[in-house]
């Protein structure tokens, strides 16, 4: 074991110092493969932070959220159904919610308007507790500025600002516009006692499925959305874009793939004198190659650490500005929210299956050509 | 569902797998054809020259297929979120009849290429080519299997739809079954331990007849490969019940997940490891018995020997520090 081990160091370094001595070219090389896991990297990471925003999110959100249907359509759920729903054994707590868009055609943004599910945070009468991107895009001249929304041509209703939410949480409360319940009915004309939809939440996380089975047959019109197929289809959601974009970027490690195939298979007068020489000394075809495995390991190494902490600093330093837009989707008021840095020990291996292996395995019949010519073929 | 960066990562190794496989076949047939070491044709020097990059491609690509089983696995426990019912890596390989098969196939494959590194290895020691001719012999035999690794992966991966109703792993790994996983759950407990310690003296007890002895090699082969279905019947039957501190959670894929500590890995790679590599000795013994290999055959499954021991007492280490530190008590 120590003299195999001994016998790697000595390769390795011998390596390291015939990279040294071509220094332009393989820095070349080097910067290319790093650029090409630096994209795919970028794609990964930040696909990866998503999917965490996602979850601690959803772990917030109520258990299951039951809406009324009508003609297959999202509708007003009337009051009188969460008594009937509190009976059910289980249910820890019910709720129902209101919240509504609204189109402001000043500048083409929607705004989510909501009553806070909790009373205590909901603001006094007239006035309203905003998200961080409202202000931006309403152009509000000074903090306590009030916000004025026009329902209709020639109508307009003032609420005075009780609070601006802080940027920590605003992937989710970038567009929003807390009223109060009374507010609330008042502006969008609802009726007393009626809902846009119910949100339970459940104390045992066993029991969502039997308690969803019971209400579906209490209200067999309602739609009941659990809380695990919102987390299931975010996660599918961003898995897919990032799986797009890494697609695409195998087109560029194709390219990279053909270019170091050819790059290896090319060598230079020098090289080829260099294995000419080592292997009149002595060397046999077993060491010439591992010695060109250690160069390609060492390679793919110093790229694939290169490429990986660029990638890092891109999406977590600079909010992925390269093709955040891909990822994220986009709308007119996009939440400014910086990703918690984070990395995924089977999002690396992946990684480092689809850049280093094509590389390896491209490499290896151009070194064993080179490895196995005759030391006088090669001098002369 | 196959557009996710660790299924394009796996599905692309098996599929370079697949045709260095294809390609290392078709020359490991004309090589046992025309193979003739007295011969000093163009041919044979070709064939000799050859050899050595076959082997290394060969070589490289058994060693990405070892580290695509803990991909897989690891990949397939992160995408039970993605489906109805599935609560670790059994939900994701129940999703449908493909994914158990793919595991299977990856494990044998696991073993297959432990074996051929190692005789790989040896062969390069031996001034002659000692095991070429079995070694290429061999490739014949894996390539097979990797190229049915890489269908049923790719049939599991596109058959994946994430609406399907999956079960969990409590009702794959439940006394009242039937079936091969159900008997091992129902083993009694003190019955899988008594079996893994008689299975573990064996293992010491031959593994030191090798190291002090020279001689018991086939039977400390045996007794590895028998520690090994002992150690997964007792971990189904016992050891996991002591991890999870709860008296009816018996699965062995719950283990590697994140709450547990991934402690599953500590219990599984050093098994494994262990076990290739005992059954290792036992086919040096076998196969390794050429006059150029007469220095170096029992150094080298002295090595082994003392490597695959190392791994299993790491296994017994992790056995015991999960019974010492568990909450549970099962007996007394």
């Amino acid at each position: 074991m120590t003299s195999w081990l001994r016998r790697q160091r000595a390769l390795a370094e011998y390596t390291l110092a015939a990279l040294a001595r071509r220094r332009i070219k393989n820095t070349g090389l080097l910067l290319i493969y790093a650029m090409v896991i630096f994209v795919v990297a970028s794609a990964t990471l930040f696909a990866t932070a998503l999917r965490k925003e996602a979850e601690v999110v959803l772990a917030e959100a109520p258990e299951v959220i039951i809406q009324n249907l009508v003609m297959g359509r999202h509708d007003l759920i009337p009051g009188d159904v969460i008594a009937e729903i509190d009976g059910i054994r289980g249910v820890a707590s019910i709720k129902g919610r209101l919240w509504g868009y609204f189109y402001d055609r000043l500048n083409g943004a929607n705004y989510t308007l909501m009553v806070p599910l909790d009373p205590a945070m909901a603001p006094p009468a007239g006035q309203a507790i905003i998200g961080e991107s409202l202000p931006r895009v309403r152009e509000m001249p000074w903090e306590t500025a009030p916000l004025f929304l026009s329902r209709t041509p020639g109508d307009l209703v003032r609420f005075d600002i009780a609070k601006r939410l802080s940027s920590d949480s605003a992937l989710v409360s970038t567009d929003l516009i807390l009223l109060n319940e009374a507010n609330f009915r008042a502006f969008f004309e609802l009726p007393e006692d009626v809902y846009t939809d119910i949100a339970l939440s459940i104390r045992n996380p066993r029991e969502i499925d039997t308690i969803v089975e019971k209400i579906g047959r209490l209200l067999p019109n309602a739609r009941l959305v659990t809380r695990d197929e919102i987390a299931r289809t975010y996660q599918k959601l961003f898995s897919w874009r990032e799986g797009i974009m890494v697609l695409l970027a195998g087109a560029s490690v194709l390219a990279f793939v053909i270019f170091a195939a050819e790059k290896a298979s090319g060598l230079s007068a020098e090289e080829t004198r260099e294995i000419g020489i080592l292997k009149a000394i002595g060397w046999d075809t077993g060491d010439v190659i591992a010695m060109k495995l250690w160069e390609g390991g060492l390679v793919s190494f110093g790229a694939f650490l290169l490429g990986t902490v660029l990638a890092y600093l891109h999406v977590f330093a600079f909010d992925a500005g390269l093709f955040a837009s891909v990822l994220k989707g986009w709308s007119v008021i996009y939440p400014d929210f910086a990703l918690t840095p984070g990395i995924d020990g089977l999002q690396l291996t992946a990684l480092f299956f689809l850049t280093v292996l094509p590389y390896m395995a491209a490499t290896i019949v151009p070194i064993w050509r080179a490895a196995t010519a005759d030391p006088d073929q090669v001098m002369r | 569902m196959i557009l996710q960066t660790p299924i394009l990562a796996l599905l692309l190794a098996s599929a370079l797998a697949s045709a260095v496989a294809l390609w290392a076949a078709w020359f490991g047939i004309r090589l046992l054809q025309h193979w003739d070491l007295a011969s000093g044709s163009q041919r044979q020097l070709d064939l000799e020259r050859r050899t050595e990059l076959v082997s290394t491609l060969f070589g490289f690509v058994m060693l990405i297929e070892i580290a695509a089983l803990f991909l897989l696995v690891f990949n397939a426990d992160r995408m039970a979120a993605l489906f109805v019912g599935a609560m670790c890596a059994v939900g994701t390989f129940n999703v449908n009849g493909w994914g158990f098969p793919a595991l299977y196939l990856k494990i044998t494959l696991f073993f297959a290429a432990a074996l051929w590194l190692i005789l790989d290895r040896v062969d390069r020691l031996g001034r002659d080519f000692p095991l070429t001719r079995l070694k290429f012999a061999t490739i014949l035999g894996i390539a097979p299997l990797v190229l049915a690794g890489f269908a049923t992966e790719l049939a599991f991966f596109l058959n994946m739809k994430t609406d399907v109703i999956t079960s969990c792993c409590s009702k794959l790994f439940t006394p009242s079954n039937e079936g091969f996983a159900a008997e091992m759950t129902g083993l009694a407990r003190a019955h899988a331990l008594w079996l893994l310690g008689a299975a573990g003296g064996a293992v010491l007890v031959s593994g030191a007849a090798i190291v002090l002895r020279k001689r018991g090699e086939r039977l400390f082969a045996l007794a590895g490969a028998a520690f090994f279905f002992a150690a997964l019947t007792a971990i189904v039957s016992v050891i996991s019940l002591y991890v999870y501190d709860h008296p009816n959670h018996h699965c062995p894929f719950c283990l590697l997940k994140r709450e547990y500590g991934y402690f599953g890995y500590a219990l599984y790679v050093p098994l494994f490891a262990g076990t290739a590599l005992a059954l290792a000795t036992g086919l040096l013994k076998t196969v390794a018995n050429s006059d150029s290999l007469a220095g170096v055959q029992p150094k080298a499954i002295r090595h082994l020997t003392r490597l695959s021991l190392a791994g299993f007492a790491l296994f017994g280490i992790a056995v015991l520090w999960s019974i010492a530190t568990s909450q549970l008590i099962l007996f007394g």
